[in-house]
């Protein structure tokens, strides 16, 4: 199972685990098993994070691919100037 | 204390008449003399809990309102508006990402933080630790064109707009939301920029320009002066950074905590986290918490600046790995190598590093001339890195080739640093025609689907990686045509240096055709020749850089000299080497002005009061030396050409280099920017340096 971790503030919407194990294909599979485990996250998870899988991070890409051993860190999304 | 003001404010009389509503409340009865050269108005206002009515009588020709303010004390040091008691911008701001919610108003929007193992056990293992407190004040971008848009709504209700602007299609947004308006009704077209550096990332005067422009049938142009630009539009925060570092004896960093108080303007947005983010990011540290405040102050809304936020921790944290060098007596270059984020370190804020070139800019600089040239008294030679992530985003680009074979190509990124003559380069290289041949142009958005702005350092990256996949398309069309030309199948053709090649037996019956060839024909074989890459640009490689300075303080003026200075920048591929280069210079002389002279200066009645730039001091050519440059290449193995975007990186180590050029020079740790020539001059006075 991926090992998904959450940085930030974002933990305190889920009472305060910040990391999980979860089974998930895909970035969107991922949103929908945190989304239903945790409603709270679910707006954030729709705008505003970015998605770190196996060090490469990803932002706004929902098919992205996560493995079965895949390292994973929802970070808020990054912009610049 | 509540101060009473009166301001006569002169309103057109027609303007008055026509309105329902004023500032006050303005009744509209219009109640004319017989020749109708007089109108009375009646304003009601609360005066004390009591409905005030009064009818003022306006002469066409001769008006005026008297209104009283009521002056509400204000708070603009972030420190201050952090304390209890301080002037309250909004009640119902409640800090966020604390535990319990609070139950009373703040000016703290919200709290951050990123924690990397045990901090506490980190202190604990240190030999030596520093800890140090730092300000910076806000700066602006200083683009030297102002904000300007003019815009033109026809009868249909369409509007086109001409912008300013750094994403079109985000002014196109905004405009057809604010105003209830279809997207596709609105067209926007990015004008040649003067300068952006993440403050055009907003907008001010599009929408109203578009509003009047409807209103007034005619068109409209805005073009804000540079004090507008000043006090109206988005600079970047000023800060209170506390950092406090720990390393073992050998120099092995075990520790790092900050804690970052941003200023987010009248509104809740600060960077501070990027800040919190970048703060460590150039060192392998085991233990490291970063906390990161959002906090409302009364100035305007500040706007992304170039890196967002990361100048500021860095500046900061760069300053106190300089302190632990001198103190362990480890050269500072030497230190950073050894604690160097390198391939697989993993960042405080979670995942590992790929391939990066932090230790190939420090070795860079090392070797260079520079580093070894020996300097004088006053003279101080400072060194720091850098970081940003990079990112990349939805892009779309289109290739035509036109009927006599040249290239025209459009992209949807406004070009703000070279990014036409850099597409075009790619666009050549991947269609095998010559360079001269290819015409890049930026396209409005009514030409293209949507392109996100040009920030974040991405549109160099996105939009090669839309150029290959447009060109991919032609390669596989013209491949096509060839096998219908010559009856081939798919293996006995290949598209190779500009032409569709027959191989094996079939090139002896057949020759290659160029694109051109291909162009002259192209209605008889299937129609316009042509491609189009639409993309959500993944994969950004994060941009390390180091850069090195040499300077000179005059002890009797405080004055300082930027004597020399080299930027060694990892591009992973610089498509245009010229242009990537312009890109470190510029980040540099913009990192020169925030350490050694912008800021914004504040009356006590809480006015700006250097709202030019006569008294808000950047850079000109004339204050700097030629900026030399090192580009170093490690390719980010997700792009096709290895590129990482440059544009931000360069103005985050500057100032962390220049305090600690300042520190060799004077022996004095500036903690706070700009380090300008009063504050340097007083520094040396109470030291009694000044007459040295």
């Amino acid at each position: 199972m991926a090992r998904v971790v959450l940085i930030g503030n974002l933990a305190q919407l889920t009472g305060g685990v910040a990391e999980f194990q979860i089974s998930a294909t895909s970035v969107k599979h991922l949103f929908q098993q945190l989304a239903e485990a945790h409603p709270a996250l679910a707006p954030h998870l729709e705008e505003g994070v970015a998605v770190a899988i196996d060090g490469q991070i990803y932002q706004d890409s929902l098919f992205e691919p996560i493995k079965p051993d895949s390292e994973v860190f929802i970070l808020p999304q990054i912009a610049g100037g | 204390m509540l101060v009473q003001r009166q301001q006569r404010l002169p309103v057109a009389v027609n303007q008055l008449a026509s309105d329902s509503r004023g500032v006050l409340g303005v009744q509209n009865r219009d109640r004319r003399n017989r020749d109708g050269r007089e109108l009375a108005v009646p304003l009601t206002w609360s005066e004390g809990g009591v409905t005030v009515t009064k009818t003022y009588t306006f002469r066409r020709g001769d008006y005026a309102i008297d209104v009283k303010y009521e002056v509400l004390p204000h708070v603009i040091d972030v420190v201050e508006a952090m304390q209890p008691g301080a002037p309250l911008l909004h009640d119902d701001l409640f800090t966020v990402g604390v535990e319990p919610k609070p139950e009373k108003a703040s000016n703290i929007a919200k709290r951050i933080e990123i924690v990397l193992g045990d901090i506490e056990a980190g202190f604990a293992k240190a030999d030596i630790i520093v800890e140090r407190e730092f300000n910076t004040a806000p700066v602006h971008q200083g683009y030297i064109e102002p904000h300007a848009t003019l815009a033109s709504v026809s009868e249909d209700g369409s509007a086109e707009v001409w912008s300013s602007t750094q994403g079109h299609f985000i002014v196109r947004a905004h405009c057809a939301r604010l105003l209830g308006m279809d997207i596709g009704k609105v067209r926007v077209t990015a004008s040649e920029i003067g300068g952006g550096f993440g403050g055009k990332t907003v907008v001010y005067l599009e929408p109203l320009a578009v509003a009047l422009s409807k209103k007034a049938k005619r068109p409209v142009k805005m073009v804000m002066s540079r004090e507008d630009v000043f006090k109206s539009s988005g600079p970047t925060s000023g800060a209170n950074i506390k950092v406090k570092m720990g390393a073992t004896k050998d120099g092995k960093f075990v520790a790092g905590f900050a804690e970052l108080k941003y200023q987010a303007g009248a509104f809740p947005g600060s960077p501070v986290q990027p800040g919190v983010m970048c703060a460590y990011a150039p060192y392998d540290i085991e233990n490291v918490k970063v906390i990161g405040y959002d906090v409302v102050s009364n100035r305007p809304k500040v706007a992304a600046y170039r890196a967002p936020g990361a100048p500021i921790s860095e500046f900061a944290v760069e300053s106190v790995v300089d302190e632990i060098a001198k103190k362990l007596e480890i050269d500072p270059v030497e230190l950073r190598l050894q604690n160097a984020a390198r391939e697989g370190t993993k960042a405080a804020y979670g995942p590992k590093f790929g391939p990066i070139g932090l230790e190939e800019t420090l070795n860079s600089i090392k070797k260079t001339e520079h580093w070894n040239t020996p300097l004088r008294k006053w003279q101080g030679r400072g060194v720091a890195s850098g970081f940003w992530f990079n990112i990349g985003g939805e892009t779309c680009v289109s290739l035509t080739v036109n009927e006599d074979g040249t290239v025209s190509l459009m992209a949807g990124t406004p070009d703000i640093g070279g990014l036409r003559a850099s597409l075009a380069a790619v666009a050549a290289d991947e269609l095998g025609v010559e360079y001269e041949k290819v015409r890049p142009i930026i396209g409005d958005t009514g030409s293209l689907g949507f392109n996100f702005l040009t920030g974040g350092s991405r549109s160099a990256f996105s939009g090669s990686m839309a150029i290959v996949e447009a060109a991919k398309q032609i390669k596989a069309d013209l491949t096509a045509r060839a096998c219908k030309l010559w009856e081939a199948k798919p293996d006995q053709v290949e598209f190779k240096d500009g032409a569709v090649r027959p191989l094996g037996a079939l090139a002896e019956k057949v020759k290659p055709m160029t694109i051109a060839d291909f162009a002259k024909t192209a209605g008889k074989t299937g129609g316009p020749i042509g491609g189009v890459g639409r993309i959500n640009a993944q994969g950004a490689g994060p941009s390390f850089g180091t850069h090195l300075v040499d300077l000179e303080v005059d002890p009797e003026t405080g004055r300082t000299t930027i004597l020399r200075y080299t930027v060694a920048q990892d591009a992973g591929r610089a498509l245009h080497p010229a242009y990537v280069e312009g890109q470190y210079q510029g980040g540099a002389v913009q990192g020169i002005g925030w350490a050694l002279n912008e800021e914004y200066i504040y009356g006590d009645d809480g006015k700006l009061q250097n709202a030019g730039f006569l008294d808000y001091r950047m850079p000109v050519a004339s204050d700097v030396p030629m900026i030399d440059t090192i580009l170093v290449e490690v390719g980010n193995p997700k792009h096709p050409y290895g590129v990482r975007g440059v544009g931000e990186t360069p103005i985050v180590p500057p100032l962390g280099a220049i305090a600690n050029a300042m520190e060799a020079a004077t022996g004095i740790r500036f903690t706070e920017l700009p380090m300008s020539p009063p504050k340097v001059l007083k520094a040396l006075r109470d030291k009694g340096l000044d007459k040295a």
